[in-house]
């Protein structure tokens, strides 16, 4: 028993010791730490997460190197050196209002940039507004937390989700595409029931003829579709919506690929981008693609993109899709904050209020386009969004073709106005030429 | 024996809470939540007793939650002590309500019973978008006997109810265990036949712990939630129930601090290493909780509690 004891308080004295030391002071004054917070494990690490976090790491050392581009070319932020700190976003919005504590009260971070998940970001955006503590949000998709609250410290570098709805009912209006019936199959959880809502209206207002046939929620992280793509091949629409992602995406479309459901129906994927690099040539053609930007295949033609695009691709040897492309525009973004906020104070390195007063309402060209902080009084981004086609290049491989890309003001809604109401309001000073 | 076991609970409430005077933000939120943790793992140690393990305890996590944050949001009550009773009867009574149903059941079934229905409420909450779907609400910080703190005080004075509530909590089990329906519980645990033959209801046992854990649960679930200041389904989700699970083993049954301390250090392995190996966090937990199953199978508490209530020379199951 002694014995047991002794190994056990050894064991314990150890591991306090080792968290005790490892958790001091240990950062020089230099240096601007950045904790990231974003998915390594989980269904959302091998579309969003981890690319993200790749796109991230490359981003960071190019910039400590000062290789990047104009006007992103300054050492680290304006001179100091980056030093991210790497958290996973796994594990509910619970264990992520405590990490995120722990960045900040613990770690003492300059700032924290992550959260691909709604409900994490609706989480973690009180506790940072509580802690007076800078943040961006830089993927989750949902309207409700610049819509339903006012904050101070909190800004989201990224458009929200309605506009890759209405973008994607804007471009089968704009190829062409005759829909007398459509249908939609969406996970059963907030972003399946938002992003589908969004689509129905945006088609209540430019097809206002055409009617539902179909709608399925099969829950998140099924993975098996042979009922639902059943009930979709019978009743048989013009159009078949989906906002599935990830690890669902990918099962959805090999089980329904020899079925047919491609060839009876345009299916057309609203976020559906990162599931091309995994399924490769397996990726059905003729199917309408978005990324909830203009991204990869839709990044419009810039020295900046040709740049992220090479760098990522040497590092990685793949292409970038969503995730990377908005990590890169949070931290490009970031970038030229605290330089703008280091003119303003002399140099010193910003606090929290002043990288707030230089992030709000600015805005920045990222590889996927101009991001502009104009929603949520200055703290929630528009930006440009594309869609493409899936079709064979002339090696046989499948890439995205008739691409069109929308500007931000003919996709987002206005500042004083919550997406889904300038959507059913018929879209009120959208901006599309 | 009462007057003793409520004079060591206030002694240790007032050290914790003068600790916390000088303890960093980070550490005081971190034992708020390992408390809530804590409480849920010491309903759980109550159905060990009765040779029990409940994998779906979330649902009456889930439940004080929900009750308690919905009071606040929109009643607009927002006393903590109130909140906190709140909390602990909707989870008494939601496994009340239930209790009839899974008492009969014993081992696996039990076990598998109780996580089927705190899934079914996952389901449900998930679905209902009036109170936030799947992304959940948020919740205001609550006011502590007509005082409201503000932001800065807000982390301490959480705290210290935590404190204050896990003290009385861990009392009021030390004396239930102690007292005859609790050995009963302890006597079912190892031979349920002798228990009917001498008289006593192994139903009335299990239904009476069952009860007693869903209370605990709603407590816990309910300074969690306004801990965290935000509610989700994913309280009542199978993870969130088998993570306290684990907190209930690492502590052991016979003790009733040890689930706090095992639920503590389970916070701290767990953040210290998601922030030094974010790629492999769960591997070092893992390794973590190995080393305490291999060293010591019966818990934190059999460390100093080996010999009380009557564990001693039991063999874990």
């Amino acid at each position: 028993m002694k014995n047991t004891i002794d190994r056990c308080g050894f064991a314990a004295a150890l591991a306090m010791g080792a968290a005790i030391c490892l958790s001091g002071p240990v950062s020089a004054q230099e240096t601007f730490k950045v904790g990231i917070v974003t998915f390594l494990s989980g269904q959302a690490a091998q579309s969003f997460g981890v690319p993200a976090w790749d796109g991230g790491k490359i981003l960071v050392e190019k910039m400590n190197a000062g290789e990047a581009p104009a006007p992103y070319d300054k050492k680290g932020f304006g001179g100091l050196v980056i030093e991210p700190v790497v958290i996973d976003e796994a594990g509910g919005a619970t264990t992520q209002v405590q990490e995120y504590r722990n960045l900040v009260q613990r770690e003492n971070v300059d700032v924290v940039v992550g959260y691909v998940g709604s409900g994490d970001c609706l989480a973690v955006a009180p506790v940072a507004e509580e802690l007076k503590q800078f943040t961006i949000l830089y993927d989750c998709g949902t309207p409700r937390i610049f819509e339903d609250a006012d904050y101070e410290y909190v800004f989201r570098t990224a458009a929200h989700a309605t506009q890759d709805n209405v973008g994607l009912v804007r471009y089968l209006k704009a190829t062409g595409v005759d829909i007398e019936t459509y249908s939609g199959i969406n996970q059963d959880y907030a972003w399946g029931h938002d992003s589908w809502a969004d689509f129905k209206a945006a088609m209540g207002q430019i097809y206002p003829d055409a009617t539902v046939t179909a709608e399925l929620f099969p829950a998140f992280g099924a993975g098996q579709y042979g009922t639902e793509i059943s009930a979709l091949m019978q009743r048989r629409a013009d159009v078949v919506h989906t906002s599935l992602w990830g690890g669902d995406l990918q099962a959805m479309i090999l089980q329904a690929l020899p079925r047919g459901l491609f060839q009876r129906s345009q299916v057309a994927l609203s976020a559906g981008d990162h599931s091309l690099p995994p399924l490769g040539d397996n990726f059905p053609e003729g199917v309408i693609v978005g990324a909830r930007g203009a991204y990869g295949f839709m990044a419009p033609k810039s020295e900046l993109n040709d740049w992220w695009w090479k760098i990522y691709t040497d590092a990685y040897d793949v292409m970038p899709v969503q995730a990377p492309y908005r990590m890169a525009q949070a931290l490009l973004g970031l970038k030229l904050a605290v330089e703008r906020a280091m003119e303003a104070n002399g140099g010193k390195k910003p606090n929290s209020e002043e990288l707030a007063a230089a992030m709000k309402g600015s805005s920045w060209e990222s590889p996927g386009g101009r991001i502009e902080m104009v929603n949520g009084n200055g703290h929630q981004a528009i930006q440009p969004i594309g869609f493409g086609r899936s079709m064979k290049n002339d090696d046989g491989h499948i890439v995205l073709g008739d691409i069109i890309r929308f500007p931000a003001r003919c996709v987002n809604p206005p500042a004083d106005m919550k997406g889904i109401e300038w959507i059913e309001a018929g879209f009120p000073e959208a901006e599309c030429e | 024996m009462s007057a003793r076991v409520f004079t060591i609970a206030a002694l240790g409430a007032l050290a914790l809470i003068a600790l916390g005077l000088v303890a960093p933000d980070w550490l005081l939120f971190t034992v708020t939540k390992a408390i809530g943790f804590g409480l849920v793992a010491l309903g759980i140690v109550a159905l060990m007793r009765g040779g029990l393990v409940s994998f779906g305890q979330g649902l009456y996590y889930c439940a004080g939650a929900y009750v308690s944050g919905l009071i606040s949001n929109r009643l607009e009550v927002t006393d903590v002590a109130i909140l906190l009773f709140a909390g602990a009867l909707a989870g008494g009574l939601a496994a009340a309500a239930i209790s009839p149903l899974i008492s009969r059941y014993r081992g696996i079934f039990f076990a598998m019973l109780t996580m089927a229905l705190s899934m079914v409420l996952y389901g449900v909450l998930a679905k209902v978008t009036a109170i936030g779907g799947s992304d959940g609400f948020n919740v205001a910080s609550p006011s502590f006997f007509g005082w409201t703190p503000g932001v800065a005080k807000a982390d301490y004075a959480l705290f210290a109810a935590a404190v204050v509530a896990a003290a009385l909590a861990a009392a009021l089990c030390r004396l239930y265990f102690d007292s005859g329906p609790g050995l009963i519980a302890l006597a079912s645990r190892e031979n349920e036949l002798r228990v009917e033959y001498l008289g006593a209801s192994v139903f009335t046992v299990t239904q009476r712990n069952v009860i007693v854990a869903g209370a605990l649960a709603g407590l816990g679930g309910a300074l969690n939630g306004f801990a965290l200041g935000h509610i989700d389904p994913y309280f009542s989700y199978w993870t969130t129930s088998g993570e306290v699970v684990f907190i209930a083993i690492l502590g052991g049954y016979a003790s009733v601090i040890a689930v706090f301390g095992a639920a503590l250090i389970t916070e701290l392995v767990r953040s210290f290493s998601g922030q030094y190996f974010p790629e492999s966090w769960q591997l070092s937990l893992g390794l973590f909780l190995l080393v305490v199953i291999v060293f010591l199978p019966r818990g934190f508490g059999s460390l100093w509690a080996g010999r009380r209530g009557g564990g001693a020379r039991e063999e874990p199951k």
